[in-house]
Protein backbone atom coordinates (compact mmCIF):
# COMPACT_ATOMS: atom_id res chain seq x y z
CA UNK A 1 0.00 0.00 0.00
CA UNK A 2 2.79 2.39 1.00
CA UNK A 3 4.71 1.43 -2.10
CA UNK A 4 1.67 2.16 -4.23
CA UNK A 5 1.26 5.71 -2.92
CA UNK A 6 4.97 6.36 -3.42
CA UNK A 7 4.69 5.45 -7.10
CA UNK A 8 1.60 7.65 -7.38
CA UNK A 9 3.46 10.53 -5.75
CA UNK A 10 6.36 10.10 -8.14
CA UNK A 11 3.98 10.17 -11.08
CA UNK A 12 2.34 13.36 -9.83
CA UNK A 13 5.69 15.11 -9.32
CA UNK A 14 6.93 14.08 -12.76
CA UNK A 15 3.66 15.21 -14.34
CA UNK A 16 3.88 18.57 -12.56
CA UNK A 17 7.43 19.07 -13.76
CA UNK A 18 6.35 18.14 -17.26
CA UNK A 19 3.70 20.85 -17.17
CA UNK A 20 6.15 23.43 -15.87
CA UNK A 21 8.62 22.60 -18.65
CA UNK A 22 6.00 22.39 -21.38
CA UNK A 23 3.97 25.45 -20.49
CA UNK A 24 6.28 28.23 -21.78
CA UNK A 25 6.63 26.59 -25.18
CA UNK A 26 2.89 25.82 -25.27
CA UNK A 27 2.00 29.39 -24.31
CA UNK A 28 4.24 31.04 -26.92
CA UNK A 29 2.95 28.60 -29.56
CA UNK A 30 -0.74 29.24 -28.91
CA UNK A 31 -0.06 32.97 -28.72
CA UNK A 32 1.45 32.76 -32.19
CA UNK A 33 -1.69 30.97 -33.44
CA UNK A 34 -4.25 33.38 -31.93
CA UNK A 35 -5.77 36.28 -33.84
CA UNK A 36 -4.39 39.63 -32.61
CA UNK A 37 -7.59 40.53 -30.75
CA UNK A 38 -7.61 37.23 -28.84
CA UNK A 39 -4.02 37.70 -27.73
CA UNK A 40 -5.09 40.85 -25.88
CA UNK A 41 -8.52 39.73 -24.69
CA UNK A 42 -9.57 39.01 -21.12
CA UNK A 43 -10.12 36.37 -19.82
CA UNK A 44 -7.00 34.72 -21.20
CA UNK A 45 -7.65 31.82 -23.53
CA UNK A 46 -5.60 28.85 -22.36
CA UNK A 47 -7.24 26.85 -25.09
CA UNK A 48 -7.49 29.16 -28.13
CA UNK A 49 -11.01 29.65 -29.54
CA UNK A 50 -9.86 30.45 -33.06
CA UNK A 51 -6.64 29.37 -34.68
CA UNK A 52 -4.99 31.39 -37.43
CA UNK A 53 -1.69 31.59 -39.27
CA UNK A 54 -2.03 35.39 -39.60
CA UNK A 55 0.94 36.09 -37.34
CA UNK A 56 3.16 33.84 -39.43
CA UNK A 57 2.02 35.50 -42.65
CA UNK A 58 2.48 38.86 -40.99
CA UNK A 59 6.06 38.26 -39.88
CA UNK A 60 7.10 37.52 -43.47
CA UNK A 61 5.31 40.72 -44.53
CA UNK A 62 6.80 43.13 -42.01
CA UNK A 63 10.29 41.66 -42.23
CA UNK A 64 12.55 39.59 -44.45
CA UNK A 65 12.16 36.64 -42.16
CA UNK A 66 13.12 34.06 -44.78
CA UNK A 67 16.39 35.98 -45.39
CA UNK A 68 17.27 35.95 -41.68
CA UNK A 69 16.42 32.27 -41.50
CA UNK A 70 18.65 31.50 -44.48
CA UNK A 71 21.48 33.63 -43.06
CA UNK A 72 21.31 31.78 -39.76
CA UNK A 73 21.36 28.44 -41.56
CA UNK A 74 24.36 29.40 -43.72
CA UNK A 75 26.42 30.76 -40.85
CA UNK A 76 25.52 28.05 -38.35
CA UNK A 77 26.14 25.14 -40.72
CA UNK A 78 29.35 26.50 -42.27
CA UNK A 79 30.92 27.27 -38.90
CA UNK A 80 29.82 23.92 -37.46
CA UNK A 81 31.35 22.01 -40.39
CA UNK A 82 34.66 23.88 -40.16
CA UNK A 83 34.85 23.48 -36.40
CA UNK A 84 34.27 19.75 -36.75
CA UNK A 85 37.18 19.33 -39.16
CA UNK A 86 39.53 21.30 -36.94
CA UNK A 87 38.34 19.78 -33.68
CA UNK A 88 38.37 16.17 -34.91
CA UNK A 89 42.04 16.46 -35.84
CA UNK A 90 42.91 18.26 -32.62
CA UNK A 91 40.89 15.92 -30.43
CA UNK A 92 42.35 12.81 -32.04
CA UNK A 93 45.89 13.99 -31.34
CA UNK A 94 44.98 15.05 -27.80
CA UNK A 95 43.42 11.64 -27.15
CA UNK A 96 46.11 9.42 -28.62
CA UNK A 97 49.40 11.19 -27.91
CA UNK A 98 51.06 12.79 -24.95
CA UNK A 99 53.63 15.46 -25.66
CA UNK A 100 55.14 18.59 -24.19
CA UNK A 101 52.41 21.19 -23.67
CA UNK A 102 49.61 18.59 -23.79
CA UNK A 103 48.34 19.38 -20.31
CA UNK A 104 48.70 23.13 -20.86
CA UNK A 105 46.61 23.01 -24.03
CA UNK A 106 43.82 21.12 -22.26
CA UNK A 107 43.92 23.57 -19.37
CA UNK A 108 43.85 26.55 -21.74
CA UNK A 109 40.91 25.08 -23.66
CA UNK A 110 39.14 24.44 -20.40
CA UNK A 111 39.89 27.97 -19.18
CA UNK A 112 38.24 29.49 -22.27
CA UNK A 113 35.00 27.92 -21.06
CA UNK A 114 35.29 29.50 -17.62
CA UNK A 115 36.37 33.06 -18.26
CA UNK A 116 33.89 35.85 -19.02
CA UNK A 117 34.13 35.85 -22.81
CA UNK A 118 32.48 39.25 -23.20
CA UNK A 119 35.69 40.95 -22.16
CA UNK A 120 36.85 40.09 -25.71
CA UNK A 121 33.76 41.53 -27.37
CA UNK A 122 35.05 45.07 -27.86
CA UNK A 123 38.57 44.03 -28.98
CA UNK A 124 36.99 41.57 -31.42
CA UNK A 125 34.78 44.31 -32.83
CA UNK A 126 37.87 46.47 -33.38
CA UNK A 127 39.75 43.54 -34.97
CA UNK A 128 36.87 42.80 -37.31
CA UNK A 129 36.54 46.40 -38.36
CA UNK A 130 40.31 46.55 -39.00
CA UNK A 131 39.91 43.49 -41.19
CA UNK A 132 36.90 45.12 -42.92
CA UNK A 133 34.73 42.21 -41.81
CA UNK A 134 31.92 44.21 -40.23
CA UNK A 135 28.68 43.44 -42.05
CA UNK A 136 30.25 40.39 -43.57
CA UNK A 137 29.01 36.88 -42.77
CA UNK A 138 32.59 35.64 -42.72
CA UNK A 139 33.20 37.40 -39.39
CA UNK A 140 30.48 35.30 -37.80
CA UNK A 141 31.64 32.06 -39.41
CA UNK A 142 35.17 32.78 -38.20
CA UNK A 143 34.19 33.67 -34.64
CA UNK A 144 31.67 30.87 -34.22
CA UNK A 145 34.32 28.42 -35.38
CA UNK A 146 36.90 29.79 -32.98
CA UNK A 147 34.50 29.96 -30.04
CA UNK A 148 33.55 26.32 -30.41
CA UNK A 149 37.00 24.83 -31.01
CA UNK A 150 37.90 24.33 -27.32
CA UNK A 151 34.59 22.80 -26.28
CA UNK A 152 34.31 20.57 -29.35
CA UNK A 153 37.87 19.37 -28.93
CA UNK A 154 37.28 18.49 -25.26
CA UNK A 155 34.06 16.68 -26.12
CA UNK A 156 35.42 14.77 -29.13
CA UNK A 157 38.53 13.80 -27.20
CA UNK A 158 36.26 12.03 -24.74
CA UNK A 159 34.67 10.06 -27.59
CA UNK A 160 38.08 9.14 -29.05
CA UNK A 161 39.26 7.90 -25.67
CA UNK A 162 36.44 5.39 -25.60
CA UNK A 163 37.65 3.77 -28.81
CA UNK A 164 40.55 1.36 -28.27
CA UNK A 165 43.66 2.49 -30.10
CA UNK A 166 44.28 -1.12 -31.16
CA UNK A 167 41.64 -0.45 -33.81
CA UNK A 168 43.74 1.94 -35.88
CA UNK A 169 47.00 0.23 -34.94
CA UNK A 170 45.75 -2.90 -36.65
CA UNK A 171 44.94 -0.87 -39.76
CA UNK A 172 48.35 0.76 -39.68
CA UNK A 173 50.07 -2.63 -39.51
CA UNK A 174 48.08 -3.46 -42.63
CA UNK A 175 49.79 -0.52 -44.33
CA UNK A 176 47.35 2.37 -43.75
CA UNK A 177 48.80 5.76 -42.84
CA UNK A 178 47.59 7.18 -39.56
CA UNK A 179 45.44 9.70 -41.37
CA UNK A 180 43.80 7.06 -43.57
CA UNK A 181 43.23 4.91 -40.51
CA UNK A 182 41.57 7.84 -38.78
CA UNK A 183 39.40 8.56 -41.79
CA UNK A 184 38.45 4.99 -42.74
CA UNK A 185 38.47 3.07 -39.47
CA UNK A 186 37.91 5.46 -36.56
CA UNK A 187 35.50 8.00 -38.05
CA UNK A 188 32.73 5.49 -38.80
CA UNK A 189 32.89 4.18 -35.21
CA UNK A 190 32.87 7.77 -33.95
CA UNK A 191 29.82 8.79 -35.96
CA UNK A 192 27.42 9.18 -33.01
CA UNK A 193 29.96 11.30 -31.15
CA UNK A 194 30.69 13.40 -34.20
CA UNK A 195 27.01 13.87 -34.96
CA UNK A 196 26.20 15.00 -31.45
CA UNK A 197 29.14 17.41 -31.30
CA UNK A 198 28.10 18.81 -34.66
CA UNK A 199 24.53 19.31 -33.49
CA UNK A 200 25.74 20.94 -30.30
CA UNK A 201 27.91 23.31 -32.36
CA UNK A 202 25.05 24.06 -34.72
CA UNK A 203 22.69 24.86 -31.84
CA UNK A 204 25.23 27.21 -30.26
CA UNK A 205 25.79 29.02 -33.55
CA UNK A 206 22.08 29.21 -34.29
CA UNK A 207 21.42 30.80 -30.90
CA UNK A 208 24.37 33.19 -30.72
CA UNK A 209 23.31 36.79 -30.28
CA UNK A 210 25.93 39.24 -29.06
CA UNK A 211 28.75 38.72 -31.58
CA UNK A 212 26.14 38.92 -34.32
CA UNK A 213 24.68 42.12 -32.87
CA UNK A 214 28.15 43.66 -32.78
CA UNK A 215 29.25 42.54 -36.24
CA UNK A 216 26.08 42.75 -38.34
CA UNK A 217 23.56 45.53 -38.74
CA UNK A 218 22.89 45.34 -42.46
CA UNK A 219 19.34 44.12 -43.03
CA UNK A 220 20.10 41.43 -45.69
CA UNK A 221 22.88 39.89 -43.55
CA UNK A 222 21.09 39.69 -40.20
CA UNK A 223 20.79 36.33 -38.50
CA UNK A 224 17.60 35.34 -36.68
CA UNK A 225 18.69 36.39 -33.18
CA UNK A 226 19.80 39.81 -34.46
CA UNK A 227 16.50 40.22 -36.28
CA UNK A 228 14.49 39.18 -33.22
CA UNK A 229 16.53 41.60 -31.16
CA UNK A 230 15.62 44.50 -33.42
CA UNK A 231 11.97 43.35 -33.53
CA UNK A 232 11.79 44.02 -29.81
CA UNK A 233 12.91 47.57 -30.35
CA UNK A 234 10.64 48.11 -33.36
CA UNK A 235 7.46 46.15 -32.63
CA UNK A 236 7.53 45.98 -28.86
CA UNK A 237 3.84 45.29 -28.41
CA UNK A 238 3.32 43.07 -31.44
CA UNK A 239 3.39 39.85 -29.46
CA UNK A 240 1.63 37.97 -32.24
CA UNK A 241 4.49 38.46 -34.69
CA UNK A 242 7.11 38.13 -31.96
CA UNK A 243 5.76 34.79 -30.80
CA UNK A 244 5.54 33.52 -34.38
CA UNK A 245 9.17 34.53 -34.88
CA UNK A 246 10.15 32.82 -31.64
CA UNK A 247 8.41 29.59 -32.59
CA UNK A 248 10.05 29.55 -36.03
CA UNK A 249 13.45 30.27 -34.43
CA UNK A 250 13.28 27.42 -31.95
CA UNK A 251 11.88 24.72 -34.23
CA UNK A 252 15.21 23.66 -35.84
CA UNK A 253 17.17 23.44 -32.60
CA UNK A 254 14.43 21.77 -30.59
CA UNK A 255 13.97 19.16 -33.32
CA UNK A 256 17.70 18.51 -33.57
CA UNK A 257 18.03 18.29 -29.82
CA UNK A 258 15.15 15.84 -29.63
CA UNK A 259 16.80 13.63 -32.26
CA UNK A 260 20.30 13.70 -30.78
CA UNK A 261 19.38 14.06 -27.13
CA UNK A 262 20.70 10.64 -26.15
CA UNK A 263 24.11 11.13 -27.78
CA UNK A 264 24.56 14.67 -26.53
CA UNK A 265 23.71 13.64 -23.00
CA UNK A 266 26.18 10.74 -23.00
CA UNK A 267 28.86 12.94 -24.52
CA UNK A 268 28.42 15.69 -21.98
CA UNK A 269 28.12 13.48 -18.95
CA UNK A 270 31.18 11.32 -19.42
CA UNK A 271 33.44 14.18 -18.31
CA UNK A 272 31.47 14.38 -15.10
CA UNK A 273 31.66 10.64 -14.54
CA UNK A 274 35.41 10.82 -14.66
CA UNK A 275 35.18 13.68 -12.17
CA UNK B 1 59.24 9.30 -35.03
CA UNK B 2 59.55 12.44 -37.11
CA UNK B 3 56.41 11.46 -38.93
CA UNK B 4 54.59 11.26 -35.63
CA UNK B 5 55.74 14.75 -34.63
CA UNK B 6 54.66 16.20 -37.95
CA UNK B 7 51.23 14.60 -37.63
CA UNK B 8 50.75 16.03 -34.13
CA UNK B 9 51.86 19.51 -35.15
CA UNK B 10 49.82 19.64 -38.35
CA UNK B 11 46.69 18.41 -36.60
CA UNK B 12 46.93 20.91 -33.79
CA UNK B 13 48.06 24.01 -35.68
CA UNK B 14 44.65 25.15 -37.00
CA UNK B 15 43.00 24.84 -33.59
CA UNK B 16 45.82 26.45 -31.65
CA UNK B 17 46.45 29.24 -34.12
CA UNK B 18 42.79 30.27 -34.31
CA UNK B 19 42.32 30.15 -30.54
CA UNK B 20 45.54 32.09 -30.00
CA UNK B 21 44.67 34.87 -32.47
CA UNK B 22 40.92 35.18 -31.94
CA UNK B 23 40.45 34.08 -28.33
CA UNK B 24 43.65 34.72 -26.39
CA UNK B 25 44.75 37.93 -28.10
CA UNK B 26 41.41 39.80 -27.77
CA UNK B 27 41.07 38.51 -24.23
CA UNK B 28 44.41 40.00 -23.17
CA UNK B 29 43.70 43.12 -25.18
CA UNK B 30 40.45 43.40 -23.22
CA UNK B 31 42.37 43.19 -19.96
CA UNK B 32 44.73 45.95 -21.13
CA UNK B 33 41.72 48.09 -22.15
CA UNK B 34 40.58 48.06 -18.53
CA UNK B 35 43.49 50.39 -17.79
CA UNK B 36 42.77 52.71 -20.73
CA UNK B 37 40.22 55.36 -21.47
CA UNK B 38 38.77 53.54 -24.46
CA UNK B 39 35.56 54.87 -25.98
CA UNK B 40 33.90 53.91 -29.24
CA UNK B 41 33.48 57.52 -30.36
CA UNK B 42 37.14 58.41 -29.75
CA UNK B 43 39.14 55.40 -30.87
CA UNK B 44 42.26 57.38 -31.78
CA UNK B 45 42.71 58.70 -28.29
CA UNK B 46 43.08 55.84 -25.84
CA UNK B 47 45.42 56.96 -23.05
CA UNK B 48 46.37 54.74 -20.12
CA UNK B 49 44.58 55.94 -17.01
CA UNK B 50 45.78 53.48 -14.38
CA UNK B 51 43.00 52.28 -12.11
CA UNK B 52 40.54 55.08 -13.00
CA UNK B 53 38.04 52.70 -14.62
CA UNK B 54 38.05 50.53 -11.52
CA UNK B 55 37.60 53.51 -9.22
CA UNK B 56 34.74 54.73 -11.39
CA UNK B 57 33.11 51.31 -11.22
CA UNK B 58 33.25 51.09 -7.43
CA UNK B 59 31.97 54.67 -7.15
CA UNK B 60 28.99 53.82 -9.37
CA UNK B 61 25.96 52.72 -7.32
CA UNK B 62 24.67 50.84 -10.39
CA UNK B 63 27.81 48.72 -10.42
CA UNK B 64 27.54 48.00 -6.71
CA UNK B 65 23.90 47.04 -7.23
CA UNK B 66 24.90 44.72 -10.09
CA UNK B 67 27.54 43.19 -7.83
CA UNK B 68 25.05 42.25 -5.11
CA UNK B 69 22.53 41.18 -7.76
CA UNK B 70 25.16 38.83 -9.22
CA UNK B 71 25.39 37.08 -5.86
CA UNK B 72 21.61 36.56 -5.73
CA UNK B 73 21.49 35.63 -9.42
CA UNK B 74 24.15 32.96 -9.01
CA UNK B 75 23.36 31.43 -5.62
CA UNK B 76 19.56 31.53 -5.64
CA UNK B 77 19.45 30.19 -9.22
CA UNK B 78 22.05 27.56 -8.44
CA UNK B 79 20.32 26.41 -5.26
CA UNK B 80 16.97 25.78 -6.92
CA UNK B 81 18.48 24.37 -10.12
CA UNK B 82 20.48 21.90 -8.07
CA UNK B 83 17.77 20.85 -5.62
CA UNK B 84 15.09 20.40 -8.28
CA UNK B 85 17.54 18.84 -10.73
CA UNK B 86 18.72 16.36 -8.11
CA UNK B 87 15.17 15.45 -7.13
CA UNK B 88 14.35 14.89 -10.78
CA UNK B 89 17.43 12.73 -11.29
CA UNK B 90 16.41 10.58 -8.29
CA UNK B 91 12.92 10.16 -9.72
CA UNK B 92 14.28 9.22 -13.14
CA UNK B 93 16.88 6.77 -11.86
CA UNK B 94 14.72 3.65 -11.99
CA UNK B 95 13.61 2.80 -15.54
CA UNK B 96 9.90 3.08 -16.30
CA UNK B 97 7.90 2.96 -19.49
CA UNK B 98 8.35 6.14 -21.51
CA UNK B 99 11.33 7.34 -19.48
CA UNK B 100 13.42 7.99 -22.59
CA UNK B 101 10.75 10.14 -24.19
CA UNK B 102 10.08 11.95 -20.92
CA UNK B 103 13.79 12.77 -20.51
CA UNK B 104 14.10 13.93 -24.09
CA UNK B 105 11.19 16.25 -23.62
CA UNK B 106 11.88 17.83 -20.26
CA UNK B 107 15.50 18.56 -21.16
CA UNK B 108 14.65 20.54 -24.29
CA UNK B 109 15.24 23.92 -22.59
CA UNK B 110 18.91 23.31 -23.33
CA UNK B 111 18.34 23.76 -27.05
CA UNK B 112 16.83 27.23 -26.62
CA UNK B 113 18.80 30.45 -26.64
CA UNK B 114 18.85 32.42 -23.42
CA UNK B 115 17.59 35.38 -25.37
CA UNK B 116 14.43 33.59 -26.55
CA UNK B 117 13.91 32.09 -23.10
CA UNK B 118 14.02 35.64 -21.78
CA UNK B 119 11.47 36.77 -24.36
CA UNK B 120 9.12 33.87 -23.67
CA UNK B 121 9.22 34.47 -19.92
CA UNK B 122 8.78 38.19 -20.44
CA UNK B 123 5.48 37.36 -22.12
CA UNK B 124 4.51 34.87 -19.38
CA UNK B 125 5.21 37.45 -16.66
CA UNK B 126 3.46 40.23 -18.59
CA UNK B 127 1.44 42.27 -16.10
CA UNK B 128 -1.72 42.53 -18.25
CA UNK B 129 -1.83 39.43 -20.46
CA UNK B 130 0.56 37.13 -18.62
CA UNK B 131 -0.71 33.77 -17.37
CA UNK B 132 1.26 33.99 -14.10
CA UNK B 133 -0.76 36.98 -12.96
CA UNK B 134 -3.93 35.42 -14.31
CA UNK B 135 -3.44 32.11 -12.50
CA UNK B 136 -2.46 33.77 -9.20
CA UNK B 137 -5.58 35.97 -9.40
CA UNK B 138 -7.86 33.04 -10.17
CA UNK B 139 -6.44 31.07 -7.27
CA UNK B 140 -7.10 34.07 -5.05
CA UNK B 141 -3.45 34.33 -4.04
CA UNK B 142 -3.23 37.96 -5.18
CA UNK B 143 -5.93 40.63 -5.53
CA UNK B 144 -4.09 42.97 -7.83
CA UNK B 145 -1.89 42.27 -10.83
CA UNK B 146 1.81 42.34 -10.07
CA UNK B 147 4.16 44.16 -12.41
CA UNK B 148 6.64 41.32 -12.30
CA UNK B 149 9.03 42.99 -14.71
CA UNK B 150 8.20 46.63 -14.06
CA UNK B 151 8.37 46.51 -10.28
CA UNK B 152 12.01 46.45 -9.09
CA UNK B 153 10.91 44.39 -6.07
CA UNK B 154 9.78 41.55 -8.32
CA UNK B 155 11.96 41.87 -11.41
CA UNK B 156 14.98 40.07 -9.96
CA UNK B 157 12.77 37.22 -8.69
CA UNK B 158 11.25 36.89 -12.15
CA UNK B 159 14.54 36.61 -14.05
CA UNK B 160 15.76 34.08 -11.49
CA UNK B 161 12.62 31.97 -12.03
CA UNK B 162 13.35 31.91 -15.77
CA UNK B 163 16.96 30.98 -15.11
CA UNK B 164 16.00 28.16 -12.74
CA UNK B 165 13.57 26.82 -15.33
CA UNK B 166 16.36 26.80 -17.89
CA UNK B 167 19.11 25.28 -15.74
CA UNK B 168 17.34 22.37 -14.00
CA UNK B 169 17.98 20.19 -17.04
CA UNK B 170 21.76 20.51 -16.71
CA UNK B 171 21.79 19.15 -13.17
CA UNK B 172 19.17 16.51 -13.90
CA UNK B 173 21.24 15.16 -16.81
CA UNK B 174 24.59 15.24 -15.03
CA UNK B 175 23.34 13.90 -11.70
CA UNK B 176 21.28 11.19 -13.36
CA UNK B 177 24.40 9.93 -15.14
CA UNK B 178 26.29 9.98 -11.85
CA UNK B 179 23.49 8.17 -10.00
CA UNK B 180 23.47 5.44 -12.61
CA UNK B 181 27.18 4.87 -12.04
CA UNK B 182 26.72 4.06 -8.34
CA UNK B 183 27.36 0.29 -8.00
CA UNK B 184 24.22 -1.63 -6.96
CA UNK B 185 26.21 -3.68 -4.41
CA UNK B 186 26.57 -0.57 -2.27
CA UNK B 187 22.80 -0.39 -1.85
CA UNK B 188 22.55 -4.13 -1.21
CA UNK B 189 25.11 -3.80 1.55
CA UNK B 190 23.28 -0.80 2.98
CA UNK B 191 20.00 -2.76 2.86
CA UNK B 192 21.58 -5.58 4.85
CA UNK B 193 22.81 -3.11 7.40
CA UNK B 194 19.22 -1.95 7.69
CA UNK B 195 19.70 1.56 6.33
CA UNK B 196 16.48 3.20 5.16
CA UNK B 197 15.95 5.18 1.96
CA UNK B 198 16.89 8.55 3.46
CA UNK B 199 19.90 7.10 5.24
CA UNK B 200 21.05 5.47 1.98
CA UNK B 201 20.74 8.78 0.17
CA UNK B 202 23.03 10.53 2.60
CA UNK B 203 25.45 7.70 3.42
CA UNK B 204 25.77 5.93 0.07
CA UNK B 205 24.50 8.00 -2.83
CA UNK B 206 25.72 11.48 -1.94
CA UNK B 207 29.28 10.51 -0.96
CA UNK B 208 29.63 8.45 -4.12
CA UNK B 209 28.49 11.18 -6.48
CA UNK B 210 30.23 13.99 -4.57
CA UNK B 211 32.89 14.63 -7.25
CA UNK B 212 30.12 15.19 -9.83
CA UNK B 213 28.22 17.43 -7.43
CA UNK B 214 31.30 19.56 -6.81
CA UNK B 215 32.26 19.83 -10.49
CA UNK B 216 28.76 20.61 -11.74
CA UNK B 217 27.91 23.16 -9.06
CA UNK B 218 31.21 24.96 -9.65
CA UNK B 219 30.83 24.96 -13.44
CA UNK B 220 27.22 26.04 -13.29
CA UNK B 221 27.97 28.86 -10.82
CA UNK B 222 30.63 30.19 -13.18
CA UNK B 223 28.39 29.94 -16.25
CA UNK B 224 25.44 31.61 -14.55
CA UNK B 225 27.78 34.35 -13.35
CA UNK B 226 29.13 34.93 -16.88
CA UNK B 227 25.95 34.64 -18.93
CA UNK B 228 23.71 37.71 -19.26
CA UNK B 229 21.51 36.44 -22.12
CA UNK B 230 18.34 35.58 -20.20
CA UNK B 231 18.42 38.92 -18.39
CA UNK B 232 19.14 40.73 -21.64
CA UNK B 233 16.15 39.12 -23.34
CA UNK B 234 13.79 39.52 -20.41
CA UNK B 235 14.44 42.92 -18.85
CA UNK B 236 17.63 44.23 -20.44
CA UNK B 237 18.69 45.12 -16.90
CA UNK B 238 15.58 47.16 -16.24
CA UNK B 239 13.53 48.57 -14.70
CA UNK B 240 16.03 51.35 -13.92
CA UNK B 241 19.00 48.98 -13.75
CA UNK B 242 17.40 46.92 -10.97
CA UNK B 243 18.07 43.54 -12.66
CA UNK B 244 21.58 44.20 -13.91
CA UNK B 245 24.15 41.63 -12.86
CA UNK B 246 27.85 42.16 -13.56
CA UNK B 247 27.77 40.39 -16.93
CA UNK B 248 24.74 42.29 -18.24
CA UNK B 249 26.14 45.53 -16.81
CA UNK B 250 29.36 44.95 -18.75
CA UNK B 251 27.45 44.10 -21.92
CA UNK B 252 25.40 47.28 -21.53
CA UNK B 253 28.62 49.31 -21.32
CA UNK B 254 29.84 47.75 -24.58
CA UNK B 255 26.69 47.67 -26.71
CA UNK B 256 24.88 50.81 -25.57
CA UNK B 257 27.48 53.09 -23.97
CA UNK B 258 30.41 52.13 -26.22
CA UNK B 259 32.65 52.58 -23.18
CA UNK B 260 35.10 49.73 -23.71
CA UNK B 261 37.46 50.79 -20.92
CA UNK B 262 34.71 50.77 -18.30
CA UNK B 263 33.32 47.47 -19.62
CA UNK B 264 36.76 45.83 -19.51
CA UNK B 265 37.31 46.99 -15.94
CA UNK B 266 34.07 45.23 -14.97
CA UNK B 267 35.33 42.16 -16.87
CA UNK B 268 38.63 42.16 -14.98
CA UNK B 269 36.77 42.47 -11.68
CA UNK B 270 34.65 39.49 -12.76
CA UNK B 271 37.77 37.44 -13.49
CA UNK B 272 39.09 38.31 -10.04
CA UNK B 273 35.85 37.23 -8.40
CA UNK B 274 35.81 33.98 -10.37
CA UNK B 275 39.39 33.13 -9.41
CA UNK B 276 38.79 33.86 -5.73
CA UNK B 277 35.54 31.93 -5.75
CA UNK B 278 37.06 28.92 -7.49
CA UNK B 279 40.01 28.75 -5.10
CA UNK B 280 37.72 29.20 -2.10
CA UNK B 281 35.24 26.61 -3.35
CA UNK B 282 37.84 24.00 -4.13
CA UNK B 283 39.62 24.44 -0.82
CA UNK B 284 36.36 24.25 1.14
CA UNK B 285 35.23 21.14 -0.70
CA UNK B 286 38.80 19.80 -0.48
CA UNK B 287 38.55 18.37 -3.94
CA UNK B 288 41.68 17.58 -5.87
CA UNK B 289 39.79 15.70 -8.52
CA UNK B 290 38.12 18.70 -10.10
CA UNK B 291 39.57 20.13 -13.26
CA UNK B 292 41.72 17.07 -13.84
CA UNK B 293 41.50 16.99 -17.61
Amino acid sequence: MKRFTLIGLKGIVLALYFIVMAFPLYWITITSLKPQKDIFSVPLQYWPKTLTLDNYVNIFKISKFHVYFANSLIVAITAAVIVMIIAILGAYVMARFTFRGHRQIMLAFFATQMLPGFISLAPLYLMMSDMQLINNRFSLVLMYTVTLIPFSTIMLRGFFQRIPSSLEEAAMIDGCSRFTALLRIIMPVMLPGIASTFIFAFVQNWNELFLAVMFIDSEPLKTLPVAMNSFILKFDVNWGAMSAGTVLSVIPTVLLFAIAQKFIVSGLTQGAEKG
Amino acid sequence: MNNRKLFIVLSLVPALLLVLVFTCYPFFKGIVMAFQEYKLFDLNNVPFVGFDNFKAAFDDPKFMHALTNSAYWVFVSLFFQFVIGFALALLLKKPFRGRGIYQGFVFYSWALSGFLIGMIWKWIFNSQMGPVNDILMRLGIIDERIGFLSDPKWAMVSVIVANVWYGIAFFAIMLLAALQSVPGELYEAADMDGAGTVRQLFSVTLPYIMPTVITTTLLRAIWIFNDPTIIYGMTNGGPAGSTHVLSSFMLDKIIYAGDYGAASAVGVIMIGILLLYTIFYLSVTRSEKVGDF
